[in-house]
């Protein structure tokens, strides 16, 4: 039999859940020890005897085994999960206990708890994301640092504190405790920056883009299935996830360069995704907040059901952006609300907008300020003034793939204000 | 053809979750390669890295590990091959040597006669 991608990965969140529950989250370490354990085991029969019919039960099996024998040794000498305790130290209660700790519902409630315990306000967001993929979605810390494009060291360093603080809670968050409502939100803010980071990532991976983007998606789902955190805003996080990851696939051209949004070819945008996203938009809107992931992802929606650029609703869009930018006011929406405004009422009106931004030096160092800029120039038929714009933005760009893009389109600038000379006829 | 039994040394723990599987992944295609071209008699089996070692005319009983880890055999195959540089030609391809102290003995098997 052939496992499935990523299967290793996608089991370890759900081991390490099932563990942590066992050993109590002060043994996290532990928990992660057997789960190395149990897969190093697998992969030495696998690979010479072959996969076997049902390798999660296998590896369940491996785990559990190693759980039993690791708290008879040690229940003495190490204080386990303080509500299992009584539990643990007779031999009668022991394997039901264990066993229990190992069906999908309850690792499924334990993945929950680990979700909300990695986003302890303690926390800065960058450790809570690099937390959440090391323990829930068993990425090591290489794997991390690839993604977000930093040193291994600083990775690892941001998971060791992150675990520091997760052991000093001594239990995980538990969903009815009294800060559910505002750790729920910042649980939300962690996963949209997870996706974020997939979405707008530097690396021309593709793959490793996608992943962190399928990631985000399946915790996010995951807080769908639990009625507590189901709430309209998940709904609309998944949704724009859904509706942004849905574009992914056109957002790299043939050369693996960035192709903006007018240029995508949208026959490749992925239309499951979309139909999956615009359903969860629906369920979304059963409350009667709308909240920034609302409005995002209904003008992620718009785009979504236009076959193209001129056929866009941009009196929708930008009267999305108006309101996204009351509820969250921010120059970077602003920006974007000012491109919008240039596709309705054309570029004049657009660079007025991008003029009348109040806080734009915030955008002093975003490269795509003086890009949309230098669009807006170019769309006018001022060549010369749009090559300068690019020329700031080249200078900007945070990495080789936001340069290239640039750069690409300071080439045309330039060409555009000086047209070569005809050849000869 | 003859026969001969490649012992596999040398163990590290994968970096993870993803980096394991690719490493199996690729013990399985070039298990499956030589299965494939006839070149496996038995695909033999992971030995545990602990055990016992009886020794001596006292039957002297001993806790593993006997070796250095790196010395320690952590596994072995069957392979049929039509002599010793073709067997050892066929080992080469092991993902084994992706580990720093990775080795493959390969030792014939003798025949009578």
């Amino acid at each position: 039999m052939e496992l499935g991608d990523h299967f290793f990965r996608r089991e370890s969140g759900r081991l390490v859940a099932a563990l942590t529950r066992i050993f109590g989250v002060h043994n996290l370490a532990l928990a992660e020890d057997v789960v190395q354990d149990a897969f190093c085991r697998a992969l030495e029969v696998w690979k010479v005897r072959g996969v076997p019919d049902n390798p999660a039960a296998w590896l369940m099996a491996a785990a559990r085994h190693r759980a039993l024998d690791v708290v008879r040794r040690e229940r003495t000498a190490r204080t386990f999960a303080p509500e299992l305790t009584r539990w643990l130290e007779s031999e009668w209660t022991l394997a039901p206990v264990v066993d229990e700790s190992f069906t999908s519902a309850v690792i499924r409630d334990e993945q929950l708890r680990m979700m909300f315990s990695c986003c302890h306000p303690s926390l800065p967001e960058e450790a809570q994301i690099a937390l959440i993929l090391n323990v829930l979605c068993g990425f090591g810390a290489s794997e991390v640092a690839t993604a977000f494009l930093t040193s291994r060291a600083a990775v690892e360093k941001r998971i060791t504190r992150g675990k520091k603080a997760l052991a000093n809670a001594e239990r995980l968050f538990d969903l009815s405790d009294d800060d559910f409502g505002a750790r729920l939100a910042s649980v939300r803010a962690a996963l949209y920056l997870l996706f974020n980071e997939g979405y707008h990532s530097a690396s021309s991976e593709t793959a490793v883009r996608a992943e962190l983007c399928d990631e985000a998606i399946r915790l996010t789902s995951m807080l769908l299935e639990t009625e507590a955190t189901a709430e309209p805003a998940t709904f609309a996080l998944a949704a724009l996830m859904c509706l942004h990851a849905a574009r992914l696939p056109a957002r790299l051209d043939a050369h693996g360069d960035l192709s903006s949004l007018p240029d995508q070819d949208r026959s490749r945008w992925n239309r499951a995704l979309i139909d999956r996203g615009l359903a969860l938009l629906e369920q979304a809107s059963c409350g009667s907040v709308a909240t920034a992931y609302h409005l995002e992802a209904a003008i992620a929606a718009v785009h979504a059901g236009s076959p193209s650029i001129a056929s866009t609703n941009w009196d929708a869009i930008v009267e999305l952006y108006d309101r996204l930018l009351k509820l969250t006011p921010s120059p970077v929406v602003a920006l974007n609300r000012a491109v919008a405004v240039a596709q309705r009422d054309g570029p004049d009106a657009g660079l007025a907008a991008i003029r009348a931004i109040p806080d734009a030096d915030r955008l002093r160092d975003y490269p795509f300020y003086p890009a949309a800029i230098g669009e807006l120039e170019l769309r006018r038929g001022d060549a010369a003034s749009a090559a300068r714009a690019f020329a700031a933005a080249v200078g900007l760009a945070r990495n080789p793939l936001e340069r290239r893009f640039l750069e690409r389109r300071l080439r045309t600038a330039e060409t555009t204000s000086h047209p070569a000379p005809a050849g000869p006829a | 053809m003859a026969e001969f039994v490649y012992l596999y040394r040398g163990n590290r723990p994968p970096q993870s979750p993803e980096d394991g599987q690719q490493r199996m992944q690729r013990w399985m295609t070039w298990l499956k390669e030589l299965t494939d071209r006839g070149h496996v008699k038995d695909p033999g089996h992971p030995l545990e890295r602990s055990g016992k070692l009886v020794s001596g005319k006292a039957r002297t009983v001993t806790d593993a590990p006997f070796a250095e880890a790196k010395d320690v055999i952590g596994g072995y195959t069957l392979v049929e091959a039509a002599d010793l540089a073709q067997a050892t030609t066929l080992a080469s391809g092991c993902p084994i040597f992706e580990i720093a102290e990775g080795t493959v003995e390969i030792r014939p098997v003798m025949r009578m006669g």
